[in-house]
């Protein structure tokens, strides 16, 4: 009767996630190993014909090559930015709270606005960047519209957005840390540097470790500023993995190839996981 | 006490029941429709949705903004997949063929079968009709059409020594007017390369003789010479010419770089025209785009097209709706609201629109360029082939690759995808 009961309760939260969770994988992987159905077309089984399409679709490569790249930048600047921040706002300043609202601010808007804000910051002539650069005699540059500072532009803004929100972390890390520790330190006659290195940092590595993984898989589902900022191009150079499926599946209908393709980002986010909870766990210093 | 309330509730079952059969009598109608351009839109669509209610009191509308032309497309055809379809939608007009492989619209030329309506049929501007119309059928009606259009800055042409009533006639024209109007603070030219990079290059492809796809949306001509060489002259416009810069340029932001005087003419939908005439600080003109063997532009923007999953009294109460709100009084309205063009030569006779074409005469300029317009790019497995295009666009207005390598790889990628339609 017992377990009756047990389950019961585990029901609601099992049926949710089996229905928007383990249901979808699990067609999606099906899916993947059939053609795309129209209504002239029905659908049939095609082997792994759309994994090879897929290994010689340069889009792909290309979107998975930026995708790699972004978030293998803006995971690691934003933590080292966050906690630089976090330790800055630490400190006794001067309008303390001030600063910190002004570094938390960004983490509030929605992405879709700060897309459209940095528009704005980025656009030739018109542009905010450009008229400082113009101001002080510098050549101006077109941000969105060159392939090779594209794809840097949304990491820049990427950043902008995402420390302050890592910050909140540190910062309540850096609360934890006893007093002591530091008046130890002190008596060693040690240096701030050395303090940092030997006191903060490995007592931050817990909250170090949480942030990663969010940040991590949190940026393979960042596009939104696609929508606004290039709509992936100028020819892909900004385009990201996410996106490419988006448009394959609602611009080009084909949704057995973006059930393909979300395959291999679900198989990235896996072996992310697996990564980051097998390995770096173990060496990470609890308390 | 309790014999009022008895007395209560019985008259408010029958009140109900009186008001589901009223309800019942009641064709229900969802329609999505799409903005992409700026201006206070939806309002415009609202006040015509209320007009026809009331005229036709048997008729419940739910007109449902839903986005950009993507969105719009995305969320009826989710409906419609959910079992819960919209009876209509104002869609792009270049969506028609993979709407009839998803087999999801009628064509109008299956509804509208009396004189009366195959009268109607016709009373649009032929040109307007081309994207809506293959095997043999009509299957959209043109409501918010554009086309390309030039704006520029008359106090710009003044300074640099033109004439602001000569706005370039042709290629050589645009480029020897653009060198004098390029300076430091200013550019001469630009033409859009995001968002639509294939709308503008179907203008460029049409001047120069071309066009970029058979009429049946199985055959695209990327690389035929005409069109290499069209853009070769878009590219050389920045890096031969200097008169527009270089890499992509936003179609968003477009507008703005022309209000603050950052370029002296622009390549952008007439969709825009009541937004620049709003906020333009200084005297603009209009100008249909130059020639180089003959004039051209593509038509753009959306048509309505009316779902198959809809029984014959909504598809007759849709097609009231499309009558009432592409009429000329109301083509009238949204063109004068807008900026599009008013789809029938009637529109135009209007008093309306007549008085406000007098008054302000750029406002005809994209309908006389429909004697010179072409469909805008469509076919089959329309949205890879576009992206295909657009990718070509940019990576040669990107220095990646030249115009020929580029066209002919795309030519070749769009050959595999149509392939089986032939």
């Amino acid at each position: 009767m017992r377990h009756v009961y047990g389950w019961l309760l585990l029901l609601p939260g099992f049926i949710l996630i089996v229905a928007f969770t383990h249901y979808p994988t699990v067609t999606t992987f099906i899916n993947s190993f059939f053609s795309n159905q129209t209504v002239l077309k029905p659908k049939r089984f095609i082997g792994l014909d759309n994994y090879e399409y897929m290994l010689h679709d340069p889009i792909f490569m290309q979107t998975l090559k930026n995708t790699l790249y972004f978030s293998l930048t803006t995971v690691p600047l934003s933590i080292m930015i966050a906690l630089a921040m976090a330790i800055f706002v630490q400190e006794k300043i001067k309008a303390r709270s001030i600063v910190r609202l002004a570094y938390f601010t960004p983490t509030i808007l929605p992405m879709v606005a700060v897309a459209n804000i940095w528009l704005f910051f980025y656009a030739p002539e018109i542009g905010l960047i450009n008229q400082v650069l113009h101001y002080f005699g510098f050549n101006e540059y077109n941000f969105l519209g060159d392939r090779d500072l594209v794809l840097g532009s949304t990491i820049v803004m990427t950043v902008w957005k995402e420390a302050g929100f890592f910050m909140i972390f540190y910062l309540a890390a850096l609360q934890g840390i006893p007093k002591e520790l530091y008046e130890a330190a002190k008596i060693e006659g040690s240096s701030p540097w050395t303090t940092f290195t030997k006191v903060t940092f490995p007592l931050l590595m817990p909250t170090t470790f949480f942030v990663m993984i969010n940040a991590l898989i949190n940026s393979f589902k960042m596009i939104d500023h696609l929508f606004i900022l290039t709509k992936g191009g100028p020819d892909n150079a900004s385009n990201l993995l996410l996106y490419y499926i988006y448009d394959v599946a609602f611009s080009f209908f084909d949704y057995s190839y973006a059930a393909t393709l979300t395959m291999v980002l679900l198989t990235i986010l896996i072996i992310i996981s697996l990564i980051q909870f097998g390995l770096i766990e173990k060496k990470i210093h609890y308390k | 006490m309790l014999k009022l309330i008895k007395k209560v509730a019985i008259y408010s079952v029958i009140a109900a029941s009186l008001l589901t059969s009223a309800n019942a009598d009641k064709t229900k109608l969802t329609m999505y429709y799409p903005v992409s351009v700026g201006g206070p839109l939806t309002k415009i669509v609202d006040s015509m949705v209320y007009d026809f209610e009331k005229q036709n009191p048997d008729i419940d509308v739910k007109a449902i903004y839903a986005g950009n032309y993507n969105d719009a497309r995305i969320k009826s055809l989710a409906a419609l997949k959910a079992g819960e379809p919209a009876q209509l939608a104002v869609m792009f007009s270049i969506d028609v063929y993979d709407l009839i492989e998803q087999n999801a619209i009628v064509s109008f030329s299956d509804l509208a079968k009396s004189q009366e309506d195959k009268k109607w049929l016709k009373s649009f501007y032929p040109a307007l009709m081309e994207n809506g119309t293959t095997l043999g059928k009509v299957w959209g009606i043109p409501f918010q059409r554009s086309t390309i259009v030039m704006y520029y800055n008359k106090d710009a042409f003044k300074k640099a020594g033109l004439d602001p009533n000569k706005p370039p006639k042709n290629w050589d024209e645009m480029v020897s007017m653009g060198k004098k109007l390029t300076n430091d603070k200013q550019w001469g030219l630009m033409i859009p390369s995001t968002g639509y990079p294939y709308w503008m290059f179907g203008a460029l492809a049409k001047q120069n003789g071309e066009v970029l796809m058979n009429g049946e949306g199985t055959k695209t001509y990327f690389n035929n010479p005409k069109v290499i060489e069209a853009l070769q002259y878009w590219k050389d416009l920045s890096s031969k010419y200097k008169i527009m810069p270089e890499g992509t340029i936003e179609w968003g932001t477009l507008r703005k770089n022309f209000l603050s005087g950052k370029t002296a003419m622009m390549w952008h939908s007439t969709g825009n025209l009541t937004a620049v005439k709003k906020n333009a600080t200084f005297d603009f003109g209009v100008a249909m785009l130059p020639a180089k063997e003959m004039r051209g532009t593509p038509t753009g923007g959306g048509n309505f097209y009316i779902f198959k999953n809809t029984t014959a009294k909504q598809k007759e109460a849709s097609l009231k709706l499309i009558k009432f709100m592409t009429s000329p009084e109301n083509s009238a309205k949204w063109s004068i609201g807008t900026g599009y063009i008013g789809i029938s030569k009637a529109a135009y006779e209007t008093p309306a629109l007549k008085k406000y074409v007098e008054e302000f005469p750029p406002a005809k300029v994209a309908r006389d360029q429909l004697d010179f317009a072409t469909a805008e790019l469509s076919t089959y497995q329309t949205g890879r082939v576009r992206k295909i295009l657009d990718d070509s666009i940019q990576a040669v207005l990107t220095d990646k690759k030249s115009a020929k390598d580029a066209l002919n790889d795309a030519q070749n990628q769009a050959n595999r995808l149509l392939r089986d339609y032939k």
